[in-house]
């Protein structure tokens, strides 16, 4: 194999999946208990950052770009005039173990476009898996893509040597992907992602009867929606991503803030600056519905049907509930701590242990991580200061923007801080 | 009063015990390597003993759970001087309070430590992920770091487990010595580079011959993964400090 030829490969292949914006690497359970090479730190680790600020921690690309399909939303599909290429099974292998073998990658993220039909490319991604975990011992991490249509004895197979599959709802609704890509629905995807949840409630199970069960994509599947090429509100959105949470019990929902890459008249035109801090307030909502005990409806519903852009979603949620503030820091429970704004989770937790030891003080808070000048507002301690007046959300919202805007005037608009 | 100990674990450890056979009242801990006389403290120079640091050293098992143990033990290799005194501080406040006074967040203490041992355990998940092996001719894989805190006894583990089929060594150049995996066990050892040698990269010459080709395909991965219209500089700069740059084979010209 040429030196050249594989660089090219590369290129053009990690090129097209660097759109699948996960990249997460934690949930793996492998041990390396055959000597062999590599093991999955449980809270997945990064190797490095793009330029964008995004981790890298997977090798991540597609064994071809080749398709068959034309979804408008996507650099490979048929239509697009772009170079193709094809990695062999041998080239994934190797290019694998030899990253992981550097500490460059904590795995391999294996995607494909789907070149003959659905099962011809499933069984070449299998094949990737099954050299690497059966004849090079290997026990990094692959996050192998399910690829829509193909046989349930494959999908089957794929998940013993897999630590997570995902597979794309692409557009938040059923009908924004009718609009993008005609010849493919939510029903394709929904398939596939309830039959390998089954399964893996079907192992589990069996875990608990039989000792030796073998393990199936024990870091559970994931999924990904293109915001801001369709017109769906962030309702639409949160809505969906809170419906594939529940009904697959999904480990991450991605929000992948659409990057202009046709000039259909369908789509935003090229140029046009992806949405990212809209990207941003998604996935600030999706933590506080898995992290902070938040339900969708009380962030977004009909009265609120899209996110604030100049305040992220906990700060607004407060604004319209000023009747739950201020709350009292040394009586308050844990679920009432985690929702003040300036109160994170850890901060939360040494709250509810430090406060064992004696009522606490202003200069204590701030010591303990809470971002006082956010958090004062919604608050009472020990020392808080005497308030003659209520003050309304709105100007709540303006002392905290006017304060925030001198800190953080410089800094730009698409700065990710989660709370 | 002032305590001096000579640096050591061990040294730290016996200086409490020391404290509790004499009660002195307040106390503060200075290591040797930075001591400077003040003339109106008295001060004592602890003798590090090992039995009498075993004995503190079990005591505080019994007072603290293992995150807190840990705790304690990164805080000790941050080797940053305040952090000494605060060990001693925090493990009298320790023992003379009722088991569970770890968790005291209100504590100067009990915060300092929780806020040392953060700073080096990120320093330690920062090596576990910034390092990049280089293949040698004879099929070592070799790095050289030069942590801000000592956490190679904290990343031992994680890459011996990880990469059990391959023989490494880990060196810190800012500490001198090293980790070096012999498909068995970790030992330690420390090299003596000749003056002329690259520390960085003492086997240039002795290189895989592939190893070439692994750095170049991964320096074009890391262009190509890259969305330029994304582009966002200060989040990159914010996760990978410039400062690590130097170990980051992506980042390396050419
Ligand atoms: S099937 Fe997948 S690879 Fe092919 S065009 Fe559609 S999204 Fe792109």
């Amino acid at each position: 194999m040429s030196f050249d030829r594989i660089r090219e490969k590369l290129n053009i292949l990690a090129d097209a999946a660097k759109y699948d914006v996960s990249c997460s690497s934690s949930g793996g359970t492998r041990k390396n208990d055959n000597k062999g090479l590599g093991d999955s730190h449980s809270s997945g680790i990064c190797h490095t950052y793009t330029e964008d600020g995004r981790c890298v921690s997977l090798l991540k690309i597609l064994l071809t770009n080749h398709c068959i399909y034309d979804c408008l939303f996507c650099v490979s599909r048929k239509s697009n005039d772009v170079k193709r290429a094809a990695f062999t099974v041998d080239e994934v292998v190797e290019l694998t173990m030899n990253f992981y073998r550097r500490n460059y990658i904590e795995g391999l993220f294996l995607s494909s476009g789907i070149f003959k039909n659905a099962d011809f490319t499933m069984e070449r991604l299998l094949l990737v898996c099954k050299k690497l975990r059966l004849e090079q011992n290997y026990n990094g991490y692959i996050h192998l893509k399910t690829i829509p249509g193909a046989s349930d004895e494959l999908i089957k197979e794929a998940g013993l040597y897999a630590d997570r599959m995902s597979i794309n709802l692409e557009m938040p609704t059923e009908a924004g992907l009718k609009l993008l890509a005609p010849e493919k629905n939510h029903a394709d995807v929904i398939k596939p992602l309830d039959f390998v949840q089954k399964n893996i409630a079907q192992f589990s199970a069996d875990k608990k009867l039989i000792k030796h069960v073998p393990k199936f994509v024990p870091a559970g599947q994931s999924t990904q929606m293109v915001i801001g090429a369709t017109p769906e509100s962030d309702k639409d959105i949160m809505y969906t991503a809170n419906a594939f949470y529940k009904n697959f019990s999904l480990k991450r929902v991605y929000y992948s803030g659409y990057v202009p890459i046709s000039d259909d008249t369908r789509m935003p035109v090229l140029g046009t600056q992806p949405p990212l801090l809209r990207e941003n307030r998604l996935y600030q909502t999706d933590w506080l519905m898995r992290f902070y005990g938040f339900k969708v409806q009380e962030i977004l519903n009909d009265a609120n049907p899209n996110l604030d852009i100049d305040i992220d979603p906990k700060l607004s949620w407060a604004i319209r509930n000023m009747q739950h503030f201020p709350v009292d820091i040394n009586k308050a429970d844990y679920k009432m701590i985690l929702r003040i704004p300036g109160i994170g989770v850890m901060s939360a937790q040494k709250i509810v242990q430090a406060r064992k030891f004696g009522k606490l003080r202003i200069d204590q808070l701030k010591k303990i991580g809470v971002a006082y000048n956010r958090a004062k507002h919604f608050i009472t301690c020990v020392d808080s200061p005497y308030q003659l007046k209520d003050y309304q959300g709105t100007q709540i919202k303006a002392f905290i923007l006017a304060e925030s805007q001198s800190k953080y005037l410089k800094t730009d608009s698409n700065q990710l801080i989660l709370f | 009063m002032i305590y001096i100990f000579d640096g050591s674990l061990t040294g730290l450890l016996t200086a409490v015990f020391e404290w509790f056979e004499r009660k002195p009242g307040s106390t503060s801990l200075k290591s040797m390597m930075l001591y400077q006389p003040e003339a109106f403290r008295e001060n004592l120079i602890v003798a590090t003993d090992q039995e009498k640091a075993d004995r503190v050293w079990v005591g505080l098992q019994k007072k603290l759970k293992k995150d807190w143990l840990r705790k304690f033990y990164c805080t000790y290799l941050s080797e940053i001087p305040e952090a000494y005194d605060h060990l001693f501080q925090f493990t009298i406040y320790i023992f003379q309070n009722e088991t569970g006074a770890a968790s005291n967040y209100g504590n100067d203490h009990v915060m300092a430590l929780s806020k040392y041992a953060k700073s080096v355990e990120r320093e330690k998940h920062r090596m576990e992920a910034f390092i990049r092996f280089q293949k040698t001719g004879d099929g070592m894989f070799y790095t050289s770091v030069d942590p801000d805190f000592n956490v190679l006894p904290l990343i031992s583990n994680h890459f011996k487990n990880r990469y059990a089929d391959q023989e490494w060594i880990i060196y810190d150049l800012k500490r001198k010595y090293g980790l070096h995996y012999n498909l068995k066990t970790v030992e330690e050892i420390t090299i003596d580079f000749a003056s002329e040698v690259n520390q960085k990269n003492p086997g240039l010459l002795l290189m895989d011959e592939k190893e070439e080709l692994y750095s170049l395909l991964w320096k074009d991965y890391f262009k190509s993964a890259n969305i330029v219209a994304r582009k966002n500089t200060k989040l990159h700069v914010k996760h990978v400090p410039k400062r690590y740059w130097k170990y980051l084979t992506e980042k390396q010209l050419g």
